[in-house]
């Protein structure tokens, strides 16, 4: 890895989300890795906190747009800017660009990123053309579609088609894998029984699949499903798609010790 | 209805103990997502007419108060009478009159969610008038003494057996060793109770999916019949209806009711679609011989010209409930307004009160599975966040909540000390939970830990390792 | 002040407007005085027999009966068959429409016509459709002596017949056609769309027929067999 872009190679900003960063470093790491293997020089700005959405969707706009112009000024200097995240992802590409629109000039800024803001497997797979991972993986995966990612980004088909190519991999799909998981950032400390119910529905959807494990493209839900599944005493382990397609999957599933 | 939406998390919490209505609430997304996916798949123009759709109520609310003129000018040049109400109070006293004035001991009513938003049952049955809910799922909440749980499916959260009771309890009158055990007979009972209520009342009154500009017409849309035998045999026809009901032209509702049947029942047309111009012409052998409409205001003029305006084209086809995963997980009740599911999240604040109906748009995961199927293509989880940006402005969020977004925001803005505070949290809770690899329970995170494990952070953050390997 | 005026008051405080504006008056007025037609699914566009055989398709899709016939000199045999094969008395409540006066009710002497508006009491009631439309299988009914409205809906079964001319592929074609009828503006008391026979599905969301209108709508369509 270098901070020193080629002529060639784009240079990508990797923003990794606050849960990332603070409870999963390795998504970080195979998010790195796919970027790296598909050509990318990839930085990572020391700077990056948060993307802001619990502020802006708790209703606090100026602490919202506070934090998306520290992301903007941290940001704005790559080729583009990748999420492994379709949530976190879509605040910066969907959302700053209103949330600074009163400002003519952050709002342009806002617009200039969201333009060359990206989630992950869509940016590899979209932008860069990567239609084939090397890796492999021996179990059954079912992918849950985080809705941030699925409505906001429009990823669906891409991490199933990424995941195809993955050697020893069978994907079992889940009924309704485009339910929300409950999981909704605060909402789930705000009305645990509400989103405990949601979560519910999904663990048995995931269970009822018959794959080993369960993946998606958001730690947020992943924490949530993989939190119910181990309550539950479900032998059913949870991984960020990016591991898998990065054959990252020497490290413990999440929420698994060493 | 009394509104409730202040105890929503107690709502919640009793809905989703409530065996019978989580039964009954798995006929929900059998009962709607699938026909509406199927009958929508079968219509490639489905998506270019929701933008139409939205188009043409743009266009009608940026000329609201013109188009109000022309439908009034319209019904009453067909003779009709046409009331105004800027209150559900007003509107109330309206009906009440034109009530006194037809003589009318009983009323029959379709189905209308805008007279449930009004309360004018209970109005009129204090001031001595019978009303009759005529729809079948009205009928029975009306029996209960309960209001709507769903804005298309009044009774989605009862189960047969329960209405069976509710029939045997009232309808003392039939053979009470009768069979109701299918849901054939409940209806055929419901049925024959009602053809005499029809013929016998003085007045019938009905809502309006529609008002349409061009002709003074008003249009109701029912699967059942009940609203066109409410409204062809009494002898006077109301019609409540809220401003934003107005359409341009014929052809304008055309475009709508494509629309509004796939995506609120999954049908590709709706049974009865009934459009109601004044009141019966010489010759004409049936029908009312007064026609009132009282257009109502009710806060919707709150919402106009703002952040809000784009709730104001919805059209009433409860595919944002049908799809919510909140909504499926307790039903409407638990809303505690008559408008329920993200929609009326988004409508109770505007007509109830913020201070009375925070919680609602809170209580949202922001999924937008909602906005995905509406057919008006209404922002409904951009509507719930200006809720709540309301709410945080005039510091109606907990203060808990508030100190502890404060904290994290100021720290988001402050990365130096993001990544000091982070390191040394991350630290510590990383070394408590390498063990088992996730925590079963931790202080202050029990919101979290009631229902599911947290995952154990690894020792040292991302940006500290990449920071590492950097130097 | 008014109720009016105080809620067109607010409506016009809401979109800083006066209402006096000229532009938007002149927006309003054109698309009042010039309906334009919008976006028509394709499967409302179809021609011909086609369209015609869309139209009963789409009726029996939706539950209704439908009985395909010549000439309109084969109605009255087509009821008394369909009264038959039901089960169901021979005698019909009908309207003054001409069409239906004018058919050959002498091949049928066994079945008993009424006529007028119904009571309630009525087991079969006949109506004669201003036209169809085949997206969705839909009849077009108007008020009047003719056809009664109470007919569309107090019967336990309803009989309509309609000529496979008069079905069009869409709705806006129909409107077209009352506004020849009727006049720019104007509309019959009443409109109705009927598309299958009565029904509900708030129990348990299960579909039964039959809830307050007519348990049964059978549809008899005169020509248009290519």
């Amino acid at each position: 890895m270098t901070d020193k872009p080629s002529q060639k190679a784009p240079h990508v900003g990797l923003f990794a989300t606050c849960l990332v960063d603070l409870f999963r470093p390795g998504v970080g790491f195979a998010a790195i890795k796919l970027l790296e293997d598909a050509g990318c020089t990839v930085s990572v700005p020391q700077s990056q906190t948060c993307c802001g959405q619990p502020a802006y969707n708790s209703g606090d706009r100026r602490d919202a747009a506070a934090i998306a112009k520290t992301v903007i000024a941290a940001f704005e200097a790559y080729d583009f800017v990748v999420v492994p995240s379709g949530s976190c992802g879509g605040t910066i590409k969907k959302h700053y660009p209103g949330l600074l629109g009163d400002d003519r000039e952050w709002g342009a800024r806002a617009e200039a990123l969201s333009a060359k803001t990206h989630e992950l497997i869509s940016f590899l797979t979209d932008i860069l053309g990567v239609a084939a991972v090397s890796a492999r993986f021996d179990g059954s995966v079912t992918y849950h579609d985080s809705c941030s990612g699925l409505r906001e980004m429009g990823i669906e088909a891409q991490p199933r088609a990424l995941l195809e190519t993955v050697d020893g991999l069978t994907i079992r799909e889940m009924a309704d894998a485009d339910v929300c998981c409950g999981f909704g950032g605060t909402f789930c400390v705000k009305y645990p029984e509400l989103s405990n119910a949601i979560v519910e529905k999904k663990t048995e959807a995931i269970a009822a699949s018959g794959a080993d494990t369960v993946l998606a493209g958001d730690l947020g839900c992943l924490m949530n499903m993989a939190g119910k599944l181990q309550r539950q005493g479900r032998p059913i382990k949870a991984r960020h798609v990016a591991e898998v397609l990065a054959g990252m999957t020497d490290m413990p599933a999440i929420g698994e010790s060493e | 209805m009394r509104i409730t939406a202040p105890a929503f998390k107690e709502n919640a919490q009793n809905a989703l103990t409530d065996l019978h209505l989580q039964r009954a609430l798995e006929h929900v997304e059998a009962g709607f997502i699938h026909k509406r996916a199927k009958v929508v798949a079968a219509l490639p123009e489905f998506d270019a007419l929701r933008d139409a759709a939205r188009d043409i109520k743009n266009h009608t609310l940026e000329h609201l108060d013109l188009y109000l003129e022309a439908y009034e000018k319209a019904a009453t040049k067909a003779g009709g009478q046409v009331h105004w109400a800027e209150t559900g109070g007003d509107a109330r006293a309206i009906i009440l009159d034109i009530c006194r004035k037809a003589g009318a001991k009983t009323i029959t009513k379709g189905k209308s969610m805008v007279s449930e938003e009004i309360n004018i049952n209970d109005f009129l049955a204090e001031n001595g008038i019978e009303p009759v809910e005529t729809d079948l799922g009205e009928y029975i909440i009306q029996l209960r003494g309960e209001p709507p749980s769903h804005i298309i499916a009044p009774a989605v959260h009862l189960t047969k057996d329960q209405v069976e009771a509710d029939f045997r309890r009232v309808h003392t009158h039939l053979d009470a060793a009768r069979d109701l055990s299918e849901s054939t007979s409940l209806l055929a009972e419901a049925r024959g109770v009602l053809r005499d209520k029809f013929l016998a009342a003085d007045v019938g009154m009905t809502g309006a999916n529609f008002l349409v500009a061009e002709t003074g017409t008003s249009v109701i849309v029912t699967n059942e019949g009940n609203g066109d035998l409410t409204q062809v045999l009494p002898r006077v026809h109301i019609v409540i209806a809220s401003i934003e009901k107005v359409v341009p032209t014929l052809e304008d509702v055309s475009t709508l009711l494509r629309v509004l049947a796939r995506s609120a029942t999954g049908q590709d047309m709706t049974v009865y679609n009934t459009f109601s111009t004044g009141p019966r012409r010489p010759g004409d052998p049936d029908g009312p011989e007064e026609y009132h409409v009282v257009i109502l205001d009710n806060g919707r003029t709150a919402m106009l010209g703002n952040e809000f305006h784009d709730m104001l084209r919805c059209i009433r086809c409860g595919a944002c409930m049908n799809h919510c995963p909140v909504y499926h997980a307790i039903g409407g009740h638990a809303y505690g307004t008559p408008y329920v599911g993200p929609m009326g999240a988004v409508l109770a604040p505007a007509l109830f009160g913020l201070d009375e109906a925070a919680n609602l748009p809170n209580a949202s995961t922001f999924c937008g599975r909602c906005e995905s199927v509406c057919p008006m293509r209404i922002p409904l989880p951009k509507l719930l966040r200006h809720w709540r940006e309301k709410e945080f402005e005039r510091g109606l969020a907990p203060a808990t909540q508030r100190w502890g977004l404060g904290v994290w925001a100021y720290f988001a803005q402050h990365p130096r000390l993001y990544r000091l505070s982070t390191r040394l949290a991350i630290g510590a809770l990383g070394w408590l939970g390498k063990k088992k690899g996730r925590f079963r329970a931790l202080p202050l995170a029990g919101g979290w830990t009631r229902h599911r494990d947290l995952p154990a952070p690894s020792s040292r953050t991302f940006i500290d390792q990449i920071r590492d390997r950097e130097q | 002040m008014s109720g009016r005026e105080t809620v067109l008051g607010k409506v016009r405080r809401a979109l800083a407007v006066s209402g006096a504006e000229a532009e938007r008056k002149a927006a309003v007025d054109e698309r009042l005085a010039n309906p334009v037609a919008g976006l028509i699914p394709e499967r409302g566009q179809l021609e011909g027999a086609a369209r015609v055989d869309l139209f009963c398709k789409m009726a029996e899709a939706v539950q209704a009966g439908v009985t395909r016939v010549a000439s309109s000199d084969d109605v009255p045999e087509a009821i008394a068959k369909f009264l038959r094969q039901n089960n169901l008395p021979a005698e019909i409540r009908l309207g003054a429409d001409d069409r239906l006066a004018g058919l050959p009710w002498e091949k049928t002497p066994n079945l008993t016509r009424k006529s007028g508006p119904s009571d309630g009491r009525d087991l079969t009631g006949v109506s004669h459709a201003l036209g169809g439309v085949a997206e969705t299988g839909t009849l077009v009914l108007h008020s009047g002596s003719d056809n009664p409205t109470t007919l569309n809906f107090l019967p336990d079964t309803h009989i309509v017949v309609v000529a496979a001319d008069d079905i069009a592929g869409d709705y806006e074609t129909v409107w077209q056609r009352i506004r020849t009828i009727f006049g720019k503006g104007v509309m019959p008391r009443t409109v109705n769309w009927v598309t299958g026979p009565s029904r509900s599905a708030d129990i348990e969301q299960t579909l039964l027929l039959g809830a307050h209108g007519p348990r049964a709508l059978q549809i008899i369509v005169i020509g248009g067999t290519a």
